[in-house]
Order: structure tokens, then sequence, then C-alpha cells
């Protein structure tokens, strides 16, 4: 058996509510933080625990920690990314959804070590449902005295809010959050002054995602220590992944980083398989902005070696023949999928989403969706390969928020790797692209 | 003082000095093209992207390269850093691939344009720009909408560099512009047409660097490299009334701020921004009206605004190539 930190308890009975929480354990962590340790100590834990971004990046949430400003008589704030809304990643609307306890533990626990006592969950507009869950979580947890004035009789005091998106992916960008948390347009700042010094309303901040701050909850529980133990060098702990696609079993895992990939796309515990006994094609281990890999480099690294659910064995090879373990949403595509069909859907939700700040992304994004569609369409030439091939390399690295990358990437990928299929697609028309 | 390098040049400036500024003191071809970044207005700068540099060295302490090209209105200058614009090809390839962006749902309606001759993309292709295109799709267009009785507004030639909202925020008090929409689909919009009625919104019109806002009192009245700037100034109690007349023979067919060579409106002694406001700038049309100083001299490098055929070779266009280019693309 796996270990469980986060899901543990996630098939109990009642357990979304209180008393369905509390009776496994649930805000002892709270308590034994209020009452025993001091802020640093939870911010020594939970460097310990090597725990990283689990909203993609991977930065370490330790480090992170340590890099908020603290001025004298400046509040600081603690904002959770609940914006959710990379295709292929569902995994903390899952945890919301089931244990919505667990969060709000966690961001009491978190802002608590961080000195904030104002906190905010900025949760993705379409999720409403959720939303509900999760207010009425907060809620019971105001009239228990586990949020509010003086949590437990500690001194403490900690006001949670839940604000809703408005349906734009861009705001799950943290700053592009932070504007829109603010009331503006959601536009992505330009860093620095990063969040850390100029966070919400211009003071420090912390912006961590919904799986990360969960995890803070059973590291404080069983010490930094015991968190590390689980899992390969720096990938340390659990990690929840999304597994979607030509899959037998689609869902949420949470799963001990280390596990083989193989292990995890064909064991009955896990995925269970391609779906109708297929062969596998190839895999988005990340969420659809991270580079795609054929079936042979998922499974193996180039060098041979099994490749394994970590935020270093995914990005062996780098992107030549890597990819990135990114939020763990796990899209595995059969042999029958077409690859440039999926990228089209990819790269239309890119130009779809695009803020339109920066030219690269704003114009970039369009143009790859056309040149897709048109060679979806069997009007695309040999040259609009090459020419997809520039405008990603034109986007990257180029913009003001990583959503360029995002878009830019997963073309990249494709034509490296599959480049066989653009050819047979565009393999009537032969004259160059482009007009006058 | 922090020391930086930019394309071999060395110098020292101030703490907090960006490269662009630092490699406009340098000058020529050591500065880099800037769409939206204007010194006299706060945060603006780094969406266009054309100002990006090399900086292949990050400073003294930190020697190594920073491994994505960075704009250089953003970035502050280390001590020790070293700067590549035109010495590295590479820039220069991400740099036109930048242009490039910015150009393929233009218009190029450049012939019916009032800001032709005076036009910062249109000074850009020229330098940066590919003779054909690679965009085969249709370009996004917008309707045209009047801000007010003074100032047109023609999205479709809009890039999106903000400068605009950036005077409607930090120069118009109870401010009604802004962008509404995402991606390629956003546009400046004035809180569904309202006219910017504000004693200074005309100065939008001097910030914008294409033909997208436009002086409605100068609608197609004439070609600018027809007309003749002078200098001029009155006693004003709203601005620095400090302007420049665009002139055909005594008539005084536009007002504008005073631009330097970088678009950019003239600072005093003080370093103060010369925005002018509405009245000098659409209600004073008669030379009687001014002081004027004498011509003045247009520090510009786009050919059509100095009408210098001279100085051409500044622009550092290979005319014959360019002509071959153009009739190949004819041809095919
Ligand atoms: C376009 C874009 C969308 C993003 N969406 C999310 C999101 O929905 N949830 C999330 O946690 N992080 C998202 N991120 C990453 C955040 O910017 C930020 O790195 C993260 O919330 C930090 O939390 P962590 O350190 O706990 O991972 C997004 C980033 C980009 C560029
Ligand atoms: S990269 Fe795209 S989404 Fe990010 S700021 Fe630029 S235009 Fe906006
Ligand atoms: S209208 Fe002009 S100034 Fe305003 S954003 Fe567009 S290009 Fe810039
Ligand atoms: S001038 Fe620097 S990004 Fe536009």
């Amino acid at each position: 058996m796996s270990v469980k930190l986060l899901f543990e308890h996630l098939d109990k009975p009642g357990i979304r509510n209180l008393e369905g929480y509390r009776s496994h354990g649930g805000y002892q962590t709270l308590e034994k933080a209020l009452r025993t340790l001091k802020p640093d100590d939870i911010t020594g834990e939970v460097k310990k625990s090597g725990l990283r971004g689990r909203g993609g990046a991977g930065f370490p949430t330790g480090m992170k920690w340590g890099f908020l400003a603290k001025p004298e008589g400046v509040p600081r704030y603690l904002v959770c990314n609940a914006d959710e809304s990379e295709p292929g990643t569902f995994k903390d609307r899952y945890l919301m959804e089931h244990i919505p306890h667990l969060l709000i533990e966690g961001m009491a626990i978190s802002s608590f070590a961080l000195g904030a006592e104002t906190s905010y969950i900025y949760i993705r507009g379409e999720m409403m449902y959720v939303y509900h869950i999760l207010q009425a979580a907060i809620d019971e947890a105001y009239a228990n005295n586990l949020l509010g004035s003086n949590i437990m009789g500690s001194g403490f005091s900690l006001d949670l809010h839940v604000h809703c998106g408005a349906g734009a992916y861009i705001c799950g960008e943290e700053t592009a959050l932070l504007e829109s948390l603010e009331g503006k347009r959601g536009n992505p700042r330009i860093k620095p002054p990063f969040p850390a010094v100029k966070g919400l309303w211009g003071c420090p901040t912390v912006v961590n995602n919904v799986e990360t701050i969960s995890a803070v909850v059973p590291i404080v529980r069983d010490g930094g220590d015991a968190y590390a133990r689980i899992g390969i060098g720096r990938s340390t702990g659990t990690k929840l992944i999304s597994a979607s696609g030509h899959i037998n079993n689609p869902g949420v895992y949470e799963i001990e980083l280390g596990l083989p990939v193989e292990e995890f796309i064909y064991s009955e515990q896990w995925c269970g398989g391609i779906t109708k006994g297929k062969k596998l094609k190839a895999v988005v281990a990340g969420g659809s902005s991270v580079p795609v890999l054929p079936a042979e480099l998922i499974l193996k690294t180039a060098a041979g070696e099994p490749r394994l659910m970590t935020y270093e064995s995914l990005s062996d090879g780098g992107f030549e023949t890597g990819t990135m373990l990114g939020s763990g949403g796990f899209i595995v595509m059969d042999e029958d999928t077409s690859i440039v069909k999926n990228l089209w859907n990819f790269t239309r939700f890119y130009h779809h989403e695009s803020c339109g700040q920066c030219s690269p992304c704003r114009e970039g994004t369009g143009w790859m969706e056309k040149v897709l569609h048109k060679i979806l369409a069997g009007k695309g030439t040999r040259a609009d390969i090459d020419l997809l091939w520039d405008i990603q390399k034109n986007i990257e690295g180029k913009t003001i928020c990583p959503l360029g990358e995002a878009a830019a990437w997963p073309v990249a990928a494709a034509i490296r790797h599959f480049r066989a299929e653009f050819e047979e697609l565009t393999s009537q028309i032969t004259e160059p692209a482009g007009q006058v | 003082m922090p020391k930086v390098t930019i394309d071999g040049h060395t110098l020292e400036v101030e703490e907090g000095t960006t490269i662009l500024q630092a490699a406009r003191m340098i000058g020529g071809e050591a500065v880099p093209p800037a769409m939206c970044y204007y010194s006299g207005l706060e945060t603006s700068g780094g969406y266009c992207r054309t100002c990006i540099v090399e900086v292949s060295k990050g400073s003294e302490k930190d020697p190594r390269p920073m491994p994505k090209p960075v704009p250089s209105c953003r970035q502050v200058v280390m001590d020790g850093m070293e700067v590549k614009n035109t010495t590295s090809p590479k820039l220069l390839e991400a740099r036109a691939g930048v242009v490039e962006f910015l150009l393929i749902n233009h218009p190029l309606d450049c012939p019916v344009c009032d800001q032709a001759g005076e036009c910062h993309l249109q000074d850009l292709s020229y330098e940066h720009g590919l003779s054909k295109s690679r965009y085969e799709f249709k370009r996004r267009e917008f309707e045209k909408i009047d801000i007010g009785d003074k100032i047109k507004l023609h999205m479709t030639r809009c890039i999106l560099c903000y400068r605009c909202v950036k005077v409607a925020d930090q120069l118009c008090p109870g401010r009604v512009h802004g962008v509404i929409n995402r991606g390629d689909v956003a546009e400046i919009s004035t809180y569904i047409e309202n006219a910017v009625d504000n004693e200074m919104s005309g100065n939008m019109i001097d910030v914008c660097p294409v033909g997208a806002l436009t002086d409605r009192t100068f609608r197609f009245k004439s070609r600018v490299w027809f007309t003749k700037p002078v200098n001029a100034h009155r006693t004003c109690e709203t601005c620095c009334g400090r302007v420049a007349l665009w002139l055909s023979g005594d008539e005084v067919l536009r007002v504008t701020g005073r631009k330097d060579a970088y678009g950019e409106l003239e600072k005093d002694a003080e370093g103060r921004t010369g925005w002018i406001c509405n009245t000098c700038r659409f209600d004073k049309k008669n030379e009687a009206d001014w002081t004027i100083e004498g011509p003045r001299h247009i520090d510009r490098h786009s050919v059509i605004s100095q009408n210098h055929y001279e100085t051409l070779k500044q622009l550092k266009i290979d005319i014959s190539r360019q002509k071959k280019l153009s009739e190949k693309a004819h041809n095919e």
C-alpha cells in the first residue's frame, strides 16, 4: 500500500463536514501548531520537508516562505491559488470538493507561520459548487473558533475569504491573480518586484497552490523529516495526479513521488492500462503546457533508465527527450490519437486565454492556432511546419508571464517528436507558405 | 555607481537606471527601439518587447548570462553588466520576430494614415521588418470610434502599448479609458465610447506610437511631411504652453507637444514632461495665439518625417537589396 497523506481519509463518511473531519484527527495539527510551535518553527519544518510548489513550477515552498519580506507595521498575506484551469489538471477541485477542511486547516497553519491575519482563497469561478462547499466549511470553522479572532484561545486571529474568479485561465498566474483579487483586470504584473516583496495591495504576499498548502498539515503533524523520507531525492512526499485520457481508471490519485511511470499507467491500482487494450502512443505528463512525449520516452529516459514520477526523472534529458512533472495533469493518448489535432486543441485554448499584454503571446498564439487549423483542414504545406516552429521559437522566452511558454512548448514538442505526422497531413501540397 | 557595457561602450550610471536609459545616454546604434516605454509615464514599458536585449554578463557578482532576452526598458543595470543590442545576431533575430508579431495584424494602411511619417511602427518595420509577410490569414479589424469630438480611435492600428491607458490613468482625473476583452481581441475602450472629457486627454495622441489615436481636427488635412514644424509657446494656466506648430503657409494645421528623438515629449529643466492641454492643442489654431521661436529641428530617423533623403545612409537600409526583394515578391 502506498502512503496517503492528503487523501488518507478521503473515503470516510462525512469527511466533508467539520464533525467527520475532526473525528479523523482534523484540526489537531492546527492546535499543535498554535499551542506548541513558533511561526519560524513551522517554516523550518516546511523547509526540512523539501515540499515543492504543487502549482506547476515546483519551487521549494520553505524557501518561498523564507523570502517573504517582513517590514514592521505592514500586513502580510497568504493567498491560495485555487484557480485550477489548465487542461488536464483537476486535482485541487477534487481535494476541495471532498475534504475542504484540510485546505482550511492548512491555510490557518500557514497563515500563522507567515504572520498573515487575512488570507484569501482565489477559486476558479466556473467551480461554483465547490465554492459553496468551501464556504460552508469555512462557516463551520468560524462557528467553532477555528477561524476568526483568537483561534482556540491562542491569541492568533485569522480572517479567511474565498474569492471567485470570473473565467480566465490567466488569473491562475500568481500576479494576474493578485490584480484580479484587487478588483482589477487580470493582467500579469511585470516582475520584479515579486509578490514576496510587493504582492497583494502592495504588501508582502505568499501565493501557494491548494495542494501545497494542504500538504503543510501532514508536514507539521509528522514533522518535516518524516515527510522528506517519502519520495526520492529532491522530490519528496506525495503528489496528486489527475489522470485522464485513454486509460481504464481515470481519476485523481495520490502517489508517492518516485513511482515508475510504467507502473502508474499499467497497474490496476492506478490507471489500469490503456482502454480497449490499445497501444500507448504519447503522454502529456504535467498538464497541457508541458512537452508531450512519445511512449518510448515517457516509459524510459533517453539513457534507458525507467522514467519515474519525480521532478528530476521526468525532466531528464531536457526538452530534447524529457518533459516536466508540472501540475500533475497526466494525459494519456492511445495509438489512434491525432497529435496534431490534440495540439490544435491545446493551442486554441492558449490563444483564447492569452491576456494580450505582450506582443509575442497576443499575436503568436492566434497565429499558431490558425496554421494548425489550416494543416488539419488538409491545406497546409511543408513550409507551414517550419513556420509553426519559428512562431513558437519567437514566443518562447520573450513574454511577460509563462503563458507564452505554455503555448510554445507543446508546439515545439509535437513537431520535435511527431514531425512525420505533420508531414503526412501536409503531403499533398508542396508550394511554400505565405503570401505577398 | 554601477558600470555597464552596451555593445562595447562602457559607462557609469546612477543606481536604478534601466538598460534602455543607459543606452540612450550612449546614443546611436546602442539604443534599442522602444514602442511602449515612455519615460514620462510611470509603469510604462514591458509590453511590446521590441526593446529586448541580450545580457551576456549579469553583473560582476554574478557573471552568468541571463537565460532569456530581457526588456531593456524594465531591466535595471547591475554593476559589471554586459549587454548586447546590435552586436548580437541572435538578439536581432529575436527582435525581428517581435516586429513580425506586431505587424501580422496591422492593416499597413500607411497611405491613408495620418501618422505616416512619424509612426514608430513604420520606422521599426523599415529597420527590422521583412519585405514579405508570412501571415496569410485575415487581419483583425475593429470599428473606428470617436473619442469625443477631438480624438479618433482607429483600434485596428493599435499595438496595445498601453501608453494611452497610462495617460488616462496618470494625467486625467476621473478616467474612463481602459482595455476591454483579452488576447488578440483586446481593445482600447472608453467604457463604451464615453468621450474622454478632460483637459489633458489630447496627450494620448502624442504618446500613441502608431496611428491608432489621431487628432480629429487635423484629420486628412495634410501629410505631415508637407507641413512645416516650428517651436512656439504661449502663457497657459493649465500646461507648460510649449508646443510644436505644424504650419502650411501661415495656417496652423496642427498643434502637438514637442517630441524628442525617441518620440517622447521633451522635458523641462526640472525633468517635467511637456504635456500640453487640450485648449493649446485644439483651440489655439492661429499664429497670433503663439510666440513663434523658430523652425523645429526634426531629429527623427524616419525617411519620410525628415524629408531629407541625404540622411538615408543613417537608416542603414540597403536600398538596392530592398528593391530586389520587393521586385521578387511582386513577381511571385
Ligand atoms: C498561465 C498560468 C496559469 C497558472 N495557473 C495556476 C493555477 O491554476 N493554480 C496554481 O496553483 N498555479 C497556477 N500557476 C502557477 C502560479 O503562477 C504560481 O506559480 C503558483 O500558484 C505558486 O504556488 P506553488 O508554489 O504552491 O506551486 C499558473 C501559472 C501560469 C503562468
Ligand atoms: S505571456 Fe500572454 S498571458 Fe502572459 S502577459 Fe503576455 S500576453 Fe498576457
Ligand atoms: S491606441 Fe495607441 S497609445 Fe493606445 S494602446 Fe493603442 S497603440 Fe498604444
Ligand atoms: S519598450 Fe520595452 S517592452 Fe516595449
